[in-house]
């Protein structure tokens, strides 16, 4: 597949790694020359030096021909035209922008094919403030990803010492929780992922994702961590883009505090804000946080755009007494680096925006994707179409189904209902199916298995 | 200061003004009476000739008014239609009352207070007591521009909040073009309403004559009542809740009437913050009146006191001053808290007295903000109505409102007491003036007439205090108003 990036930035240099990786045909397209030749040395793409926006620049990138330009530039303006450019006078199939002011995607009727060719508005500040939401509303999760619309999540979450699932094999498990309706799909054991049938034991340590419901998640996490008591009380660093509209969607359930640095920011949040409590302060300042009763917050967010900032006042905050902390953090090699210190979670925006983006790359008809494990994994919601003939998942059932290795099936829903994966389910045609990939590079033997064969018309 | 504009406006609405004492000395004649010829014929003239004379030298002037001269024409518009509306009462040979007194009735009308020196009213011309009704009523259409359209304008004591929230109403600084329209629009809702309320009087059992009388006064906020026992002389539940609903009505902001008239949305009065605290304000005091009331059992029968109950609340709290029972006889803290509810008074923008709900709601909020601040030392907070935050301009406005008005409630008290007032009846008496409510506890409970003449003048100032919200008068008593 062809396709042209406008934007050399964060996510825009992340995705096009991510997608060179997958033997597609990338032009990244931005301004800044010398950033356009690192990434050039490092990753196997063509690149464009230009405006974004202007047709001739667009022209040179290869517009005539591309199946998808996805326009990740700092200015909305920019993406906007660039899309509408490349539709009127390229006809580009799919363009994807991404926007960041709320204004603009509080009318959505605004992004119709007469007015801006958009297909898909992606706002990376409103996704990482509802993975976030995600990771709160269930204690002890790691990860939480949503599927089927919400109706099904994958969680991932760490055995601990006090965990009930110790020791047990997982058909032990399946059968004790019988009535909590999970289904395990991977196990990361030191970070590598772990081969497991039936009969594999369960360790402390490990990390577990599993596929269930969503109103099921909280009691499986619960069950596997021990009681986790649920979050009441939020701190959030950094009052940001990201800091606002997370503080705006959890202001109504959570009681939330946020401390902004700037003072003109901080009289500007507490007058949109209703129920937050806005601080003008530095998040990095002891007397601030044992003011504000640090010991006593259950979850502390340093989301400020400075990693640095953010790791160590999410330090400071755990050693103080917060009882979980996450931070955001933009460099790759920080994530891993942290995580196994004194911060719980690492966010990373990039990760969480080229999940929503390759949803709408990947071929065959695939719903939801979701990059997991700095991009080495992969979940991802498939639609089986075609019938027994024209299809290798359609009239089988999933024990005769020929996943690659590392691939496991979490879930299928069948019009609005969820059923756990069971070697015995018939996959029909129209199921969603949800799916685990602990090597990414396996993508494409999954995609193929979800196409249909040429003769299906 | 241009002068001879401002005589010129003024000359225009003494001719104007003088034109409304004839529908009085029409319902003279109607009811063929001796001396309303004499009464309203000699009142009018005199309006009507002071009003040319001052109108004729300067009627070729066509300059805009500036904000300045605002003031001053607001002030000379209660001061001077005040001073000219007593004649008809001191002419007239069916009451004899001093200039003092009829000053202070015809300010007590058409400052929509509802204070009365006058007694025996059900045997009084028709003529006179449609007089006072029409005066209270006239009081409250020149309020409605004054609240919604000039004071915004002006500023006074943080309305200029109510400016920026309001979609209808004027935003510019020139008193003329846009100004006309908006009255014009809230007139028409004025005249709707008082002649639905007069309307459902009538139904409900009232005479024609006193259906049109009490419907002025209901709409107006004013109080005056055609009988000696207000309210409580039809001794009628039903017309005792028509009143309840009109009070509320008139009550709340007419710019939100307006609103709510333009987009055909009752939603819009449930979406406006004053409103609802209005609303729950005086539900809230009901209920805590109604316990009382219960508990001390007034009443027998529980349908009356809930009437009774709710209507003294609304009434008094909106205001109004209508009284159905003795209220200043009601048991425990009855009386002194209802006189409290009146300084909150009606929502801004509406044709009811005290400080408005909306500046109380915004000193609690105040209040509430330096207690957070207390607990969180690097706190931002911001106080907001609805989701809009308020500047602090405003809210430095709101309190030098609140200590002005404290301050000469207090001052004019004190005065009451050192002429010689009990503490009950100097307070209620304030109180009851500077808020326009009307009746008080005490000796001015029923009436106003055995105040010494020294009194009655200061309570005539606080009616005007009340009425032009402190600020529009005062600032004409300062120097710098008029040094260049």
């Amino acid at each position: 597949m062809k396709i042209i990036i406008l934007g050399a930035g964060q996510v825009g240099g992340s995705l096009a790694l991510s997608l060179a990786s997958e033997s597609n045909d990338i032009t990244l397209v931005d301004q800044n020359a010398s950033l356009l030749r690192e990434i050039q040395d490092r990753v196997d793409l063509q690149t464009v030096q230009g405006h974004a926006s202007h047709p001739s620049v667009l022209e040179r990138a290869g517009a005539n021909d591309a199946s998808m330009i996805v326009a990740l530039t700092n200015s909305d303006e920019t993406n906007i035209v660039a899309c509408q450019v490349a539709y009127t006078l390229f006809h580009t199939p799919t363009k994807i922008a991404r926007v960041r002011a709320s204004d603009y995607l509080n009318y959505p009727d605004l992004f119709v094919q007469e007015a801006m060719p958009v297909d898909l508005l992606i706002s990376p500040e409103l996704l990482v403030s509802e993975y976030v939401k995600n990771l709160i509303d269930h204690p002890g999760a790691l990860q939480v990803l949503n599927f089927a619309d919400g109706k099904v999540q994958l969680v991932a979450a760490r055995v601990n010492r006090d965990s009930r699932f110790t020791g047990k094999t997982l058909a032990d498990l399946a059968r004790e929780y019988a009535a909590y309706d999970f289904s395990i799909v991977a196990i990361y054991r030191k970070r590598e992922a772990v081969a497991f049938t039936d009969e594999t034991r369960v360790e402390t340590g490990d990390e577990l994702f599993f596929v269930t419901a969503a109103q099921q998640a909280n009691k499986v996490t619960s069950a596997l961590q021990g009681v986790d008591k649920p979050n009441r009380r939020i701190l959030i660093a950094g009052g940001g883009n990201i800091g606002l509209q997370l503080a705006q969607i959890l202001e109504q359930n959570y009681r939330v505090k946020l401390i902004e640095r700037d003072p003109d920011r901080a009289r500007y949040l507490s007058e949109i804000l209703d129920k937050t409590i806005v601080l003008r302060g530095d998040a990095a300042d002891e007397d601030i946080l044992l003011e504000e009763n640090i010991e006593n917050v259950d979850i502390f967010c340093a989301l400020t755009n400075d990693d640095e900032a953010n790791i160590l006042s999410a330090m400071l905050a755990k050693r103080l007494g917060a009882r979980k902390t996450m931070s955001l953090i933009n460099r790759p090699s920080y994530v891993e680096l942290v995580e196994s210190g004194m911060i719980d979670i690492a966010i990373s925006p990039q990760q969480v925006t080229i999940g929503a983006l390759l949803a709408h790359i990947r071929r065959g008809d695939i719903v939801a994707v979701h990059s997991l494990r700095k991009g080495a994994a992969e979940a991802i919601e498939a639609v089986a179409h075609g019938d027994k003939k024209t299809s290798k998942v359609v009239g089988r059932r999933i024990e005769e189904i020929k996943l690659p290795k590392g691939t496991h099936i979490g879930a299928i829903v069948r019009e609005g209902t969820m059923m756990i994966s069971h070697p015995d389910i018939l996959i029909q045609a129209d199921d969603h199916v949800i799916m685990f990939l602990s090597e990414k590079d396996r993508i494409h033997e999954v995609e193929r298995l979800f196409q249909v064969s040429a003769t299906f018309i | 200061m241009q002068g001879a504009v401002i005589q010129r406006i003024l000359g225009q609405l003494l001719m104007l003004f003088s034109l409304t004492l004839l529908p009085p000395l029409l319902v003279g004649e109607y009811f063929a009476e001796s001396d309303s010829l004499y009464t309203f014929g000699l009142a009018f003239l005199s309006a009507f000739i002071t009003g040319v004379v001052l109108w004729l030298p300067h009627r070729g002037q066509r300059a805009d008014l500036r904000l300045r001269d605002g003031f001053l024409v607001v002030v000379l518009f209660w001061t001077v239609l005040g001073s000219f509306g007593a004649l008809p009462l001191y002419f007239s040979t069916a009451i004899e009352i001093s200039l003092v007194d009829a000053l202070f009735e015809s300010l007590s009308g058409l400052t929509t207070t509802g204070a009365t020196v006058l007694t025996g009213l059900d045997h009084l011309p028709a003529s006179l007591l449609y007089y006072r009704q029409q005066l209270q009523w006239l009081g409250g259409m020149g309020i409605i521009v004054l609240a919604v359209a000039i004071l915004p304008m002006l500023g006074i004591g943080g309305m200029q909040l109510y400016r920026a929230e309001t979609p209808g109403p004027v935003k510019d600084n020139k008193l003329t073009p846009r100004i006309t329209e908006t009255a014009k629009a809230l007139w028409y809702i004025y005249l709707f309403l008082t002649v639905v309320c007069a309307y459902a009087y009538w139904i409900a059992g009232m005479s024609f004559f006193d259906a049109v009388c009490h419907s002025f006064s209901t709409i107006a906020i004013g109080g005056f009542s055609t009988h000696d026992a207000n309210m409580g002389y039809f001794n009628s539940r039903a017309i005792e809740w028509i009143a309840i609903l009109f009070m509320l009505i008139s009550g709340a902001n007419f710019g939100l009437h307006f609103v709510a008239w333009r987009s055909r949305k009752f939603s819009a009065y449930w979406n406006d913050t004053e409103f609802r605290v209005y609303a729950m304000l005086l539900i809230g005091v009901s209920l805590l009146a109604a316990l009382i009331l219960q508990n001390a059992q007034v009443f027998s029968d529980g349908f009356t006191l809930w009437t009774k109950a709710v209507f003294q609340v609304v009434s008094i709290g909106t205001t109004t001053g209508f009284t159905s029972a003795d209220f200043s006889s009601w048991p425990a803290a009855l009386p002194m808290l209802l006189i409290l509810l009146s300084f909150v008074g009606g929502c801004a923008g509406s044709t009811g007295g005290g400080m408005k709900v909306i500046r109380v709601l915004l000193l609690f909020k105040q209040g509430m903000r330096e207690l957070r601040r207390l607990v969180h030392p690097n706190g931002q907070f911001a106080v907001k109505i609805g989701k809009k935050p308020v500047e602090g301009r405003v809210m430095e406005a709101v309190w030098g409102f609140l200590f002005a008005y404290l301050a000469i409630f207090l001052g004019m008290m004190l005065f009451l007491v050192a002429t010689g007032l009990d503490h009950v009846s100097a307070y209620s008496a304030v109180a009851a003036t500077l808020n326009n409510l009307g009746p008080g506890l005490g000796e001015v409970s029923q009436n106003y007439a055995s105040l010494s003449e020294v009194n009655k003048l200061m309570l005539c100032l606080g009616m005007l205090l009340g009425r032009l919200e402190i600020f529009t008068l005062l600032v004409i008593f300062t120097p710098f108003f008029w040094r260049d």
